[in-house]
């Protein structure tokens, strides 16, 4: 089972190096890109648990150290035949 | 060298795989101030009888995943935090501010720099509360110069929570320019209301992004450092009677 976990920086939190990619892709001509958030994603392999027990113990892993809940937001998915990729 | 004046006291330093600014930090602790010191390894589930517990910079296991994550899970850390609800003293300094704030001990995080710089620079700061065993030796309102260095530096919490700091004069430093006015200018790295240094509602646990251990000798340009280090040797053993 794999666990696919996607932290990114709150809308409220300044995102600078969001920014800098923005200026960056600016600078190659991509001027229709309006906005980059830049946040962090998480590959986890998983054994021996049912996807409903899996979900439950990946809520906890991101509230207790995959995400600080005062900078950031999570989302994830679980891939119940998955394979790393 | 100064005179070393006999302080019955004691420091521990928390040293962390990654943490670089511990020997600063004791230098001043049992060089400069004369204090008993002792280093405390991040596996140590015992803070030695210190008094005062200082968590300095670096990049505590190498800060990843964010600044301060892992090192809040670490054996001393639960002793520390148990410490600082008896009203022991605890100061986090730089990376240290953001271990405490990953570790909940105060409010709020430490985000990039809204530059995108690491800024190692000299910074004023006003010091907005003297009635701590931190900051006992500073005048009101007295500008300090301590140089900061880091590159996530920027202090950012919810508007509540920044509220409910103001409103219980939680704000311990701010960066300001040289004659002590809090300007847009003076923010080196685009913390919230120019946060510079918090302290929990207590009064007892003090994180700052700015470095007074490399201030604490004339040698190195400055010694507003220092003022902080007397302090907490001056007031550690009242706090704890009381």
């Amino acid at each position: 089972m794999i666990a696919r976990i996607i932290v990114t920086p709150k809308p409220v939190v300044n995102d600078p190096q969001g920014i800098t990619v923005k200026q960056g892709l600016a600078t190659l001509g991509f001027r229709e890109v309006s906005d980059v958030r830049v946040g962090k994603y998480i590959e986890l392999s998983l054994e021996g648990s049912s996807e409903h027990e899996a979900r439950q113990r990946v809520e906890a892993m991101c509230k207790q150290l995959l995400a600080n809940h005062v900078i950031e937001d999570y989302r994830f998915e679980i891939d119940k035949d998955g394979h790393r990729r | 060298m100064p005179s070393l004046a006999v302080v019955a006291m004691k420091f521990g330093v928390v040293v962390f795989p990654g943490t670089w600014s511990d020997r600063d930090c004791g230098w001043v602790v049992d060089q400069v101030v004369g204090a008993e010191l002792s280093y405390l390894w991040h596996k140590d589930a015992d803070l030695k009888g210190c008094d005062c517990v200082i968590l300095p910079g670096g990049f505590a296991y190498g800060d990843y995943l964010r600044t301060g994550a892992v090192a809040r899970f670490a054996p001393v850390m639960e002793k520390i935090g148990e410490f600082a609800d008896r009203g022991g003293l605890v100061w986090g300094i730089c990376n240290g501010f953001q271990v405490l704030c990953e570790a909940g001990l105060l409010p709020g995080a430490l985000i990039r720099n809204a530059s995108m710089e690491y800024r190692c620079q000299w910074t004023s700061l006003v010091v907005e509360r003297t009635d701590l065993p931190f900051t006992s030796q500073c005048s009101e309102r007295e500008v300090i110069r301590i140089p900061i260095s880091h590159g996530e530096g920027s202090y950012f919490a919810d508007p509540t929570t920044l509220s409910r700091l103001e409103q219980r004069g939680q704000v311990v430093f701010r960066y300001c320019s040289t004659d002590g006015r809090v300007t847009s200018n003076a923010n080196p790295n685009g913390s919230l209301h120019n946060i510079a240094g918090i302290v929990n509602a207590r009064g007892n646990v003090l994180g700052m992004m700015p470095h007074p251990e490399r201030c604490a000798e004339a040698e190195l340009g400055g010694t507003d450092g220092l003022k902080l280090f007397r302090s907490v040797a001056a007031n550690a053993m009242k706090v704890l009677a009381s």
